[in-house]
């Protein structure tokens, strides 16, 4: 799966050329992430993110693991484990923390990655595959984020486990045998502790899979880049090694190091502090909010506050929350304008920002108690998001007078320093189509 | 490799194009279908509530230490019940309403066991997404309806328990209960 103009490895030991008619795994590296996979030369550091999301999900099974080792998922002690992780095992307040940090810096990193690929037309063909797979891999990560916030067993894990599982209780008919068959019983206890465990052991693990299909899905077309181009021939492209290695691992420095600022010195800027609290079923804290990265969502959830064609405002709430997300994976098929990048889409360009804006909008209201004018404003935020891909997308695509593209990521890139392509060089190359692996 | 056997090929089917041996695909394919589905339920059913969660639990409430105008939380099946006594006021303020006019109709009368309509027995359990509202203890927040307010998403619940705005669809659960003694009353 690359282009014809990619390097083929060579076996240079005995070794070497031993292992690759037997089982060729230096192979597969070199051809996914060597010198054999040429990649557009004008990746920005946005591209980065893709591989801070992997990263991300290493430190997260890493610290994981090793917490999983330690922490007792019983409703009696649970709360008590954690605390002992914190104060008794030997490093074990850092593997917490960066679990703990870890998990929100995921989200920071995936959201990135999320809207570098709306702003350049990443989900656009032959990339639609791509983008889907990448979105089943943000629902498990909720999910996952979701029960691992469970396990601590404090009063946000206990009111959010709470809030959460009675969303599948508004479901007509069948909800409340749903809401129960989840719980294991008729309010979140020591049946629901246990299996959340097991599960937010298992799912990151299923999330490694679909990242394996999503990252062959992405080297079937090869990525795509800031001007959406696709690549014509051997001069648009720089062999991934050393290239993008290296400032991939340059990334991954700087990346590491806010991490360890937040693990070291805020570790609990991004969480909530009533969690220290131990979980109590009897006393609802007076302000219950989720994680800061799902904060969008909740805001669409409370969106809905009267009964509306027959439909009860809680049915509202949880059908709007679930298609916030599964309206993205519409998005390829909404938006049909032929050019990706909106570096040449000067009118998409404009709403995608306010997309942005928005998404942040929603993030303030649902951290806000439900109360005027923030009701109201969350309202207006969660229409304007759903006008945004149902009605504003489709017309853009329309009716947009787009910027005329260069002929060629190489044109482009030495347009920028003032210089033109030797006569002949864009495109000329015979294959434009990757071609599947040999 | 000469054998008398002959092989079914496309050109054995019958005039309605179907083969013996689709019979045989169909039904291998329906027997692992079956056997499949009886190892799956109770994969899924273990998730279900176990036998000691569903041992009904009932409790005895004694009524005598609440004032007019107090609440008391007491747990029942791992969820909070309030038990209030309303003073004459509430109970005007509940019954002045027209409950057909409600988002889930119901009388005061029709919440409350006849004789003891000064006593409203609810779950203390929003029915929106389960928090807890307040109202139930001295000096909480009860709303602009007098009863009860759900901090989570701003439900409010009225004299009667029963949902008056906010996303809540229904009024607050009335348990199974029955008096026992004027004072006394036994739930679940």
């Amino acid at each position: 799966m690359s282009f014809p103009w990619a390097k083929h490895y060579e076996p240079t030991t005995d070794f070497g050329r031993y292992m690759d008619s037997r089982l060729p795994l230096p192979r597969l590296v070199y051809g996914a992430l060597g010198a054999g996979y040429p990649t557009p030369k004008n990746l920005n550091y946005f591209y980065n993110f893709g591989v801070l999301a992997g990263v991300a999900l290493v430190i997260q099974i890493i610290t994981g693991v090793v917490l999983g080792m330690h922490y007792a998922a019983n409703t009696g002690i649970a709360f008590d484990s954690v605390e002992f992780i914190m104060r008794d095992v030997n490093n074990g307040w850092m593997l917490r923390y960066m679990h703990a940090v870890g998990a929100s810096f995921f989200f920071a990193v995936v959201y990135v990655h999320i809207f570098r690929g709306l702003y350049y037309g990443s989900y656009k063909p032959p990339r639609e595959v791509l983008w889907l797979l990448g979105l089943v891999i943000f629902l498990l990560m909720m999910a996952t984020a979701f029960m691992g916030y469970v396990l601590v067993w404090g009063q946000m894990s206990f009111w959010g486990a709470t809030v959460i599982t009675n969303l599948f209780s508004a479901v007509p008919i069948v909800g409340e045998a749903i809401h129960t068959w989840l719980l294991g019983g008729f309010s979140p206890d020591n049946a629901t502790l246990n299996r959340f465990f097991s599960l937010h052991y298992l799912l990151p693990f299923i999330i490694f899979g679909v990242i394996i299909l999503h990252v062959w899905a992405l080297h079937i077309p090869g990525s795509n880049n800031p001007t959406g181009v696709d690549v014509k021939g051997p001069q648009d492209t720089v062999p991934f090694h050393p290239y993008y290695t290296a400032k991939d691992f340059f990334g991954l420095g700087v990346y590491l190091t806010i991490f360890a600022i937040f693990v070291f010195f805020l570790p609990n800027a991004l969480g909530e502090v009533d969690n220290y609290i131990p979980a109590n079923p009897l006393s609802t804290p007076p302000h219950i909010v989720p994680e800061w990265y799902l904060l969008p969502f909740y805001a669409i959830l409370k969106a809905f506050t009267t009964n509306f064609l027959f439909i009860p405002a809680k049915l509202w709430g949880v059908l709007a929350m679930l298609s916030a997300i599964l309206l993205l994976f519409f998005l390829p098929w909404l938006d049909t304008s032929p050019v990706r990048s909106n570096s040449y889409r000067p009118l998409n360009r404009i709403f995608f920002w306010v997309l942005v804006a928005d998404c942040i909008l929603l993030g303030v209201c649902g951290g806000k108690l439900a109360e005027e004018p923030w009701v109201r404003i969350g309202q207006l935020a969660s229409a304007y998001y759903f006008a945004h891909f149902l009605i504003i997308i489709p017309l853009i695509a329309r009716f947009e007078k787009t910027l005329p593209l260069p002929n060629s990521i190489s044109e482009s890139v030495l347009a920028k320093y003032g210089r033109t392509p030797p006569p002949g060089s864009a495109g000329s190359f015979g294959g434009t189509m990757p071609q599947p692996a040999e | 490799m000469a054998s008398e056997t002959q092989l079914p090929h496309g050109d054995d089917l019958t005039i309605d194009g179907e083969r013996r041996r689709d019979f045989i695909y169909v039904a291998t394919g329906a027997f692992a279908a079956v056997g499949a589905a009886a190892v799956v339920w109770p994969l899924i059913n273990q998730m279900n509530p176990s036998a000691d969660v569903l041992a009904l639990a009932s409790i005895d409430l004694d009524l005598a230490a609440i004032q007019p105008g107090q609440a008391i939380v007491v747990p029942w099946r791992g969820k909070p019940v309030f038990a209030r006594q309303l003073t004459p006021a509430e109970i005007a303020a509940a019954n002045k309403v027209d409950a057909k006019t409600l988002r889930d109709p119901e009388t005061l009368a029709q919440r409350t066991k006849p004789g003891n309509e000064k006593w409203l027995i609810t779950l203390g359990v929003c029915t929106h997404l389960g928090c807890v509202p307040l109202g139930a203890r001295e000096g909480e927040k009860r709303g602009d309806f007098g009863g009860y307010f759900c901090p989570c998403h701003g439900s409010q619940y009225d004299t009667a328990g029963r949902i008056r705005a906010g996303p809540a669809p229904k009024n607050l659960e009335v348990p199974q209960y029955a008096f026992k003694s004027p004072t006394s009353v036994a739930i679940g």
